[in-house]
């Protein structure tokens, strides 16, 4: 952890000494605080990815479980995830569950007092919820019959979903799912309002400081650039897997 | 505990259905110069000059890349910054405060523009070119065939498509709350507030964004079935 600490502030300290010079003073003034958020934004988004990620997968599985009650547990999950805003969830993780207190809560407190941990937490639920519906469209997008020809080639019933439906399913699914990370990231600014001090946060803080415009200007730069590097890393997977 | 949520003085039932009422009003407002703006959007997309076509693109790309909550802020403290700065320099002492409501309509339609333009595009190149010939050869102007053939059935490649958005708006109204607009989530967080009782608040506003978006699948599905009457699948 420290040395990624290192790392960071290295990169924040190379990258203003670059960029600064070059900049307009009002970003040069306050460019390790863009540097920061940006990396915290990439840090929450890797990590709800990810996490999301395995949710989606169970989550999907659920959905075409056989089991009545595992099925609607997971539609109910994902229906209700996907009907409310995600601003509405963090404000009601963060400030309602949040203030319960540490007498309520006991163990649970830990995670409920910082703004950082609740937004991963509903950012991974959030995103799960619509990748698990993004996964589930490409499963039911692939003939039974494969299904059927695993389990009866001896597979399982895991193996045969990891091996043979999963890959397929990804592959239908990568174009929607990569929008889906598109979104997540712009998603993510919003955790600037339960104290989070990512690339939104930290532009709303040196903007309420300078009221001055050009810092959204600058912010949109960074997330554009980050949207445009997501989006090149998925046409790359989506070459990849063509060659295949 | 549930007396909170009553109506009239005592409770904040009647504040609550207020701001659902805002909330589903900023909504259509926003989608519906939104939706103008996005045919606009489309026009300019489909047009035989590449620059009109390279503005359109780089307008969604900024879109589609930057969150809808700094596009709603930026819309908010820049709407204000212009104007006054162009009363000012008209020579006018007087300073404007635009109202939020209008300022959040500016931001989210900006942003459904950008959205339904690609909806809008979509829908009009799936409509086979040979349909289109096929009406300037039994002797229509490109404008009939326009009104009769392509446009009729532009609505039923959209109709998915424009859901969807609606839906994405419903929830996208929320960031309203945070420039101090009284909409739902809004009265829920100063309801909340006033009376230490944060989450039940917080979850009643969740429970109704979860009725609108019930509702709104229920009338997508209505619509999707209808624009399909009539329609062979393949």
């Amino acid at each position: 952890m420290s040395f990624y600490q290192t790392a960071k502030y290295a990169v924040s300290d190379a990258t203003c000494a670059v960029v600064g010079p070059i900049s307009p003073d009002s970003f040069a003034k306050f460019c390790p605080r863009f540097v920061d958020g940006t990396f915290v934004t990439i840090e929450l988004l890797v990590l709800s990815c990810s996490l999301g990620l395995l949710i989606a997968i169970s989550v999907a599985f659920a959905r075409l479980s056989s089991n009545r009650i595992l099925r609607n547990a997971a539609f109910v999950y994902s229906y209700v995830f996907r009907g409310t805003p995600l601003l509405v969830q963090l404000w009601i993780v963060y400030f309602g569950i949040g203030s319960l207190g540490a007498d309520n809560l006991g163990l649970l407190w830990p995670l409920f007092k910082d703004g950082w941990t609740i937004g991963l937490i509903v950012l991974t639920l959030n995103t799960g919820s619509y990748v698990s519906e993004i996964l589930r469209g490409g499963l039911v997008n692939i003939p039974k019959g494969q299904m059927e020809a695993a389990v009866a080639a001896g597979m399982t019933w895991f193996q045969s979903m990891f091996h043979i439906m999963l890959p397929q399913a990804f592959k239908i699914a990568w174009p929607a799912y990569g929008n889906e990370v598109v979104l997540l990231m712009k998603g993510s600014a919003l955790v600037s309002t339960i104290t989070v001090l990512d690339l939104m946060g930290q532009t709303r803080t040196v903007f309420a400081r300078s009221y001055n415009l050009e810092v959204y200007a600058y912010s949109a730069i960074l997330y554009l650039l980050m949207a445009g590097a997501i989006t090149l890393l998925f046409k790359f997977g989506e070459n990849r897997m063509k060659t295949e | 505990m549930f007396e909170l949520l009553s109506f009239g003085d005592t409770g904040w039932g009647d504040d609550l259905l207020k701001g659902a009422v805002i909330t589903v009003q900023l909504a259509l407002c926003s989608v519906a110069l939104g939706f103008s703006l996005g045919l606009m959007l489309a026009i300019l997309k489909l047009s035989r000059f590449a620059l009109l076509r390279w503005l359109a693109e780089a307008y969604t790309l900024f879109v589609r890349g930057v969150p809808e909550f700094l596009i709603l802020l930026l819309v908010f403290f820049g709407s204000e910054q212009l104007i006054n700065s162009a009363l000012a320099s008209l020579g006018s002492e007087a300073t404007i405060a635009v109202p939020k409501f209008a300022a959040a309509v500016a931001g989210l339609s900006l942003i459904f523009a950008a959205y339904s333009c690609e909806v809008f595009r979509g829908a009009y190149l799936s409509v086979p070119p040979g349909q289109m010939e096929a009406a300037e050869a039994v002797g229509m102007t490109k404008m009939q065939g326009f009104m009769r053939i392509r446009m009729p059935q532009l609505w039923r490649f959209a109709i998915p498509g424009l859901g969807n958005l609606w839906m994405v708006m419903l929830k996208d109204t929320s960031l309203a709350a945070v420039i101090a607009l009284d909409e739902l989530l809004r009265v829920a967080k100063v309801a909340g507030e006033s009376t230490s009782n944060p989450l039940m608040f917080f979850v009643t506003a969740g429970l109704i964004y979860l009725c609108l978006t019930a509702l709104s699948d229920i009338l997508r599905d209505k619509a999707e079935k209808s624009a399909q009457k009539g329609v062979v699948s393949q």
